[in-house]
């Protein structure tokens, strides 16, 4: 699953929940929200980030709140991936959940603002393009690829339920 | 006969084998387990679970495992938070959710309440700050909404062990200096990104502490990074469950701590007694040091609030300090008690009378100006002294406002004098 290449937004150490989606927003519809997405530390980001780019940050990524919007925003404005030093717990879960690839590494210093980059989840493999190097990673748990692929936890969860695979989940009461 | 292979586990690690039905896990173990006790707020759940409930065409696993409490966007203040808050009580009327909560306090503060934790149980909280719970020697970690959701539909979720790491206190604690103090200076000395790693806390200065400080302990486990945290139960522990209402078994002491003999992921150990009041400075609660560091430091509002500085323990030490003094003049200092029942016991106790007679303006239960929501919201520029968790930027308000954390005492200090202030000057 090689996607062409999409370019990098470097962001640092622990970008943290409310500057992904600020807690005084957050009873806007999920789209406006998004458009507010890390405007404290990079004001344009929001509005000139395309489908298909990346974000490459440093440690902590998504510490502080469990408000699925910090990673839905992300999800919502098109990023292919977002790459960290390290996430926190939540954030990460949420990412993955939400069909949003999250992964730990390392590659601050392996990339300029606007490098364009490529990944491969499966093999494990991010690509700077720009600059002609290829950083590899662990494969994620076969679960957690599992949910990406389905394109989110919810989407997986229908196809097990239409699968019959929770055969005795209750209905909705009526 | 062959030796017999150690099998000392950690307090999380029993836990974990008997939610994943398992004789035991080790650290790094993908597991699958069943969920005790799933509890979400008007901001995290239902507004979040019934479209996609309904696009399952499914229902709970199990409505009386499943807490609902109105929190973050009580009282409603505009024509958004009520519609929110009215479709949280529709959802918990259609979905026969047992136990729903609606406007009666902060959800964290809410659950031991009520008696709904008990030690050895594994439960999921649809909120950051879930690990307050593990004051009561549960498993209690924070998820988001799909997995929530997922939790909701289907009783179980995925986790990765976690490593236990163990971190003790001995020695009693100075005149004003809490818990909140330990954990700034934990936040600082064993630093925000503990991550895959479970907290627990032990030693005498813990096994001395109310249930109200062990929360506090175990709330800020958000702040350190870590997955939750955990303490070992005692008398104290089954005594405070008993008294809200829940049933526990004697027997629940030795089943659910940790075998003597087990490897720790590694041991912090402090002295209480050499601690002093700590403040973390704007915008992260990392950025912590000794108060003296900060003292004269000028604030505009003093906030008494939120699930970790709004209990009752929590005003009764801010009306230790405001006893008898009153708020200076271009100061305000808000009281938002963390639920209706903390209100209503310091009303009793006239601890309430204390804060008000000083000066405090008393705000409605619930997350309110902590969670950016609600009453209490920072102006541009404003300096802002809070017993919350978090000072991240804008958190509270505008992006430029400033926020230090630091202890109920500190805070009442500080709304005394209108800047950074060592408490101890007001506790004799
Ligand atoms: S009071 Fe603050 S920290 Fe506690 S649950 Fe509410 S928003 Fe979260």
């Amino acid at each position: 699953m090689t996607t062409t290449g999409g370019r990098v937004w470097l962001f640092g150490d622990n970008i943290d929940t409310d500057v992904l989606a600020p807690g005084h927003l957050m009873k806007l519809p999920a789209r406006e929200l998004a458009s507010h997405c890390l405007k404290a530390v990079n004001p344009v980001f929001a509005k000139d980030v395309k489908p298909g780019d990346f974000i490459v940050a440093g440690r902590n990524f998504g510490l502080g709140s469990s408000r699925e919007q910090a990673a839905e925003s992300l999800k919502l404005l098109g990023l292919r991936a977002v790459i960290a030093t390290s996430f926190a717990r939540i954030f990460f879960r949420n990412a993955i959940n939400l069909g949003l690839p999250a992964v730990a590494l390392d590659v601050s210093d392996a990339f300029n603002e606007g490098d364009a980059a490529q990944i491969d989840l499966h093999k494990g493999v991010l690509k700077n393009q720009t600059s002609g190097t290829e950083h590899l990673f662990p494969a994620m748990a076969p679960a957690l690829l599992e949910i990406l692929d389905a394109g989110g936890l919810m989407p997986l969860l229908a196809k097990q339920l239409a699968a019959k695979k929770l055969r005795d989940a209750p209905r909705h009461p009526d | 006969m062959g030796l017999l292979v150690s099998s000392a586990q950690t307090l999380v690690e029993k836990i974990i084998a008997r939610a994943s039905s398992r004789g035991s896990v080790t650290p790094g173990d993908f597991v699958t387990v069943s969920v005790d006790l799933a509890m979400a707020h008007d901001s995290s759940g239902p507004r979040r679970w019934r479209p996609r409930l309904e696009a399952l065409g499914v229902g709970l696993w199990d409505p009386e495992r499943v807490v609902i409490v109105s929190d973050h966007y009580v009282p409603a203040v505009d024509a958004a938070s009520a519609a929110i808050l009215k479709d949280v009580r529709a959802f918990v009327r259609d979905y026969g959710v047992r136990h729903f909560f609606d406007m009666r306090g902060i959800s964290h503060t809410i659950m031991p309440e009520n008696g709904l934790l008990r030690p050895g149980m594994l439960a999921a909280g649809g909120d950051s700050h879930s690990p307050h719970g593990g004051a009561f020697g549960c498993f209690i970690a924070g998820f988001g909404a799909t997995d929530m959701t997922a939790i909701a539909v289907t009783g179980e979720t995925w986790l990765t062990v976690p490593q236990t790491r163990r971190v003790e206190w001995d020695g009693a604690p100075g005149k004003g200096v809490c818990a909140k103090d330990i954990m700034l200076f934990l936040c600082r000395e064993i630093g925000t990104e503990n991550h895959n790693l479970v907290i627990e806390y032990g030693g005498s200065a813990i096994a001395a502490m109310s249930m109200d400080e062990r929360m506090t302990l175990c709330n800020m486990a958000a702040e350190l990074g870590a997955d939750t945290a955990i303490i070992e139960p005692d008398q104290k522990t089954l005594a405070h469950i008993r008294a809200h209402g829940g049933e526990v078994e004697d027997a629940s002491l030795k089943r659910w701590r940790s075998d003597a003999n087990v490897a720790y992921e590694s041991v912090f150990r402090f002295d209480a007694r050499s601690l002093s009041p700590q403040i973390a400075a704007p915008h992260y609660p990392g950025n912590s040091g000794a108060l003296s560091d900060f003292e004269g430091a000028k604030i505009d509002q003093a906030y008494i609030g939120a699930c970790v500085g709004a209990k009752y323990n929590d005003l009764e030490m801010a009306a230790s300090v405001l006893k008898g003094r009153s708020v200076k003049s271009n100061v305000r200092l808000l009281v938002a008690p963390a639920t209706a029942k903390t209100t209503e016991r310091a009303a009793k106790s006239g601890v309430l009378a204390t804060l008000t007679e000083a000066g405090a303006i008393l705000l409605p239960s619930g997350c309110g100006a902590c969670a950016g929501m609600g009453h209490g919201l920072l102006a541009e520029g404003d300096v802002c002294i809070s017993t919350t968790n978090r000072n991240f930027k804008g958190r509270m308000g505008h992006k430029d406002a400033f926020v230090y954390l630091g202890s109920p005492y500190a805070v009442a200090a500080a709304a005394i004098t209108g800047e950074i202030t060592d408490p101890r000057d007001f506790l004799s």
